[in-house]
């Protein structure tokens, strides 16, 4: 499913002391099966565009189209929009509720009107999907350590299979482990599933390593767009916004200003090490 | 007699495990037979995944948890002396991971004042001590604000001041940047810094990031309960594969020259910031 | 939507109602209660607008934002009013189709019902809206002590109010967010009769209420560790003391309360049926 922003803009509160645009003008296409990362800080308006993604939230002007269908007609159903488009919220474990594990992800394949056995079905392939051990199936949620907690309520998203995963701070609150056992679960899913995948994170480390396409917001607009590489090319308008590049790009400017025959690009520590250690060889040091 | 500001012997805590009719089917222990000792004025990091007892340990500072063995001082005080219960947490103060849930306040100074009334300072002094700890934390501006309106760095630091207000001699900050953005982060951080800088509390930070602890004087990483490693940042983050079973990281500065070491380059262990990367990687060419 | 429930929320401005001492303002906005309920004439509801009037003008409030207060009781101030408009007997009828029929008491009482409501509820959010809601439960706190003599925890439940107030915009937050997680999980809240309706509360009200017994359990420790142990030997940042403006506040309060009086009982004033 491909997805398309045209010139969407959001207004809070229109007409009152308390008007505030949240997003203007904000156009760009997502092909099938790309893995995206939004960043931006606090405020930027990276959430209200994600709520946009799957018509939690409606846009003010503009327009949102998946598969070219604008999804503001009149007769769209927005319900089934909601389960092709899966939203993972921040701290998604505060949406569980259910008795058992494996009832809470059946929650959204129930709303989508599948018989029992097919919701089960599914359930167990999406807690399968984000490593989840079986014999806490029939535990309440409830009792379950953080990071697992997380997962559950990720696989109740990926439950409904959708076609598009947006995850809005997947990995806020969990220790150095927990965060790259969770992105390397979204990465395979990725890769395993082609589904698109859209990450919205604070961490530039953590997007650098996996997403292939990079949209930077600020103050609800569209500020940059590109790869990776690209899009840290930019890291002193970065700094200016309040984002900053991932440390290694830094380090390599350094290498860069110090006469080091490197290319600055670098964005995760392997191409990082790659170049180092390549400046060094072509001068004949190692 | 224990020496330090923090002082633990033995410490050990354990708690009931109960199935679902509530009955007592064992017990298990979050915090094992820990020593420490943290000398006044410094500043000391704990680093641990989650569960790994870190957080009881701090609540252990503060007397909000009490051992079920061993001891732990502070400044001298046993926690289990109920006679000393509020000594203790006037002396050792805390700031907790939630912003929303420590603000009492609905006022950004009624907050701060909180601490102070309950130790029933006179009212003079808990205006003249709010005005300085917001001052500390770079709130005054905001004192008539609601806490709603802040960002999260900003109540954290409003939490810090809260504390500040009842003048102790320690704060311990149980992952207070854990739920805030990379900018709420470095604010906070850096609040901690000046606290240090100007006031000379004795500072115990508990995180997992690991880009926050490479300016204290110590390290202690827990697991299982247990303190595994303990040391200088410098110690700590040399020993990145041992960081690593623990479910630690270390910056991603100090991983890169990691690599370049594996890889042949003769670079020192432990390198913790971008300039000392780049100065022995020039001295190398 | 949720968070335009401003009932009980605190807006800050520098206004002389701001300023009065938070005792006086709860004592006032009990007489003013009191005072729309001991007279029932337009003669009445006209002096009462005009100090309801006043009130808000000093306070500095934004008439809007009091109005928009009123939306909450919206849906409680049209069931009075129909209520009273169809069950009210004597006086003339002046409409009647079917079983129903207006009369002129029907319809003198629903609206002087429904101003009252008004009245009743933009008297108390200027309560609400001038004072902080520390300075509203020290206020209650000190008012009430005399009943610590029966044992009652004044300062415990007053301590209980604050906090109240203070999580009910996180928790109006809070729920709007499940609220949206749970209909992106394709929850609807919408479509259904009641029972159906009811029984899709339920993905909402358990996580909220774990939620909020989560933050009661951090709360708890975090005012613990601030050495909270109830009110003995507590001392006040902000204590209360009577100003000269407080006095003058209750006198003027106290002469509208008595014309107030003297006009329900004396001065029947009518005009047409009101």
């Amino acid at each position: 499913m491909s997805i398309a922003l045209e010139h969407v803009s959001y207004v809070y509160s229109p007409g009152t002391a308390y008007e505030k645009h949240a997003l203007r003008d904000v156009s760009f296409e997502i092909p099938q099966g790309q893995f995206v990362g939004i960043i931006g800080h606090t405020g930027s308006g990276k959430s209200t565009l994600i709520q946009h993604l799957n018509g939690l939230v409606r846009a003010t002007s503009g327009r949102v189209l998946y598969d070219g269908q604008n999804i503001y007609e009149d007769g769209y159903n927005m319900r089934e929009l909601r389960t092709r488009v899966g939203l993972v919220f921040q701290y998604p474990e505060y949406q569980l509720f259910e008795v058992d594990v494996i009832s809470d992800v059946c929650f959204g394949p129930k709303n989508q009107g599948l018989p029992q056995d097919e919701c089960e079905k599914r359930a167990r392939e999406a807690l399968e999907h984000v490593g989840f051990p079986e014999k806490y199936y029939k535990q309440s949620p409830f009792e379950l350590s953080g990071g697992q907690k997380r997962r559950v309520a990720i696989a109740g998203v990926l439950a409904m299979r959708p076609k598009v995963l947006i995850l809005d701070e997947p990995t806020a609150g969990l220790d150095p482990k927990g965060r790259d056992e969770i992105l390397d679960q979204i990465s395979e899913l990725h890769r395993k599933t082609g589904m698109t995948v859209i990450l919205v994170s604070h961490s530039m480390e953590d997007v650098a390593r996996y997403v292939e396409r990079l949209i930077v917001m600020n103050h609800g607009e569209k500020m940059l767009d590109g790869t990776p590489r690209e899009v840290f090319r930019h890291y002193k308008e970065l700094e200016k916004v309040g984002l900053a590049a991932p440390q290694v790009t830094y380090v390599m400017h350094d290498l860069q200003a110090r006469g080091f025959d490197v290319s600055p690009d670098a964005t995760t520590i392997r191409e990082a090490a790659e170049e180092i250690l390549g400046s060094f060889r072509r001068s004949g040091k190692i | 007699m224990p020496a330090g500001m923090i002082h633990a012997e033995q410490l050990i805590y354990e708690y009931d495990k109960r199935d679902d009719e509530g009955n007592v089917i064992g017990s298990e222990r979050a915090i094992d037979g820990v020593d420490i000792d943290i000398p006044q004025g410094s500043f000391v990091a704990v680093l641990g995944h989650n569960g790994s007892g870190k957080s009881t340990l701090a609540k252990h500072m503060n007397a909000i948890l009490v051992p079920t063995g061993g001891t732990m001082w502070v400044d001298g005080r046993d926690t289990k002396d109920p006679a000393q219960l509020w000594d203790v947490r006037q002396t050792a103060g805390m700031v907790f991971q939630n912003p929303d849930n420590q603000i009492i306040g609905t006022v950004v100074e009624e907050d701060v004042g909180f601490g102070p009334e309950n130790l029933g300072v006179p009212t003079d002094e808990i205006w003249q001590r709010v005005e300085e700890s917001l001052k500390a934390v770079g709130m005054l501006e905001r004192r008539k604000d609601s806490p709603n309106r802040l960002s999260g760095g900003q109540k954290q630091r409003v939490a810090i001041a809260g504390v500040l207000a009842m003048e102790p001699k320690c704060i311990v900050l149980d992952e207070p940047t854990a739920m805030l953005d990379p900018n709420g982060r470095k604010e906070v951080i850096r609040a901690v810094e000046e606290l240090r800088k100007k006031k000379q509390v004795t500072v115990i930070l508990i995180t997992h990031y690991m880009e926050e602890v490479i300016d204290a004087d110590q390290v202690f990483v827990m697991d299982g309960g247990h303190i595994v490693m303990y040391g200088t940042p410098r110690e700590i983050f040399s020993r990145v594969d041992e960081l690593k079973t623990y479910r630690m990281d270390v910056p991603q500065v100090t991983m890169l020259a990691e690599e370049l070491r594996r890889q042949g380059l003769d670079l020192p262990e432990g390198i913790l910031r971008r300039e000392e990367l780049v100065e022995a990687l020039c001295r190398l060419r | 939507m949720i968070r335009d429930i401003t009932i009980g929320q605190y807006y800050p401005a520098e206004s002389r109602i701001h300023r009065l001492d938070p005792r006086v303002k709860i004592v006032c906005t009990l007489l003013f209660l009191v005072s729309l309920f001991i007279q029932n004439s337009l003669p009445g509801y006209v002096i009462a607008t005009i100090y309801l009037g006043c009130v808000i003008r000093l306070s500095k409030v934004p008439l809007k934002y009091i109005l928009k207060g009123l939306k909450p009781v919206v849906i409680l101030l049209l069931f009075t009013v129909v209520m009273n408009l169809f069950l009210t007997d004597g006086g003339e009828i002046l409409v009647q189709f079917g079983i129903f029929t207006i009369t002129e008491n029907g319809l003198r009482t629903s609206v002087f019902m429904a101003v009252r409501l008004m009245y009743l509820v933009a008297g108390s959010s200027i309560m609400t809206f001038t004072t902080s809601p520390n300075g509203l439960t020290d206020g209650m706190e000190k008012l009430l002590h005399p009943l610590n003599r029966f044992n009652v925890p004044v300062h415990e439940v007053a301590m209980m109010m604050s906090i109240a107030l203070r999580f009910i915009p996180i928790l109006l937050e809070e729920t709007d967010k499940i609220m949206k997680a749970q209909q992106a999980r394709g929850a609807d809240f919408e479509s259904g009769n009641i029972i159906q309706r009811a029984k899709a509360m339920v993905p909402i009200l358990v996580p909220l209420f774990v939620s909020a017994f989560r933050r009661a359990n951090d709360l708890a420790m975090a005012m613990e560790a601030r050495c909270y142990h109830g009110g003995d030997g507590r001392t006040k940042m902000k204590p209360l003391h009577y100003h000269g403006r407080d006095r003058a506040a209750y006198f003027i309060t106290l002469i509208y309360l008595v014309i107030m009086f003297v006009v329900g009982r004396f001065l029947p004033f009518k005009l047409w049926i009101f």
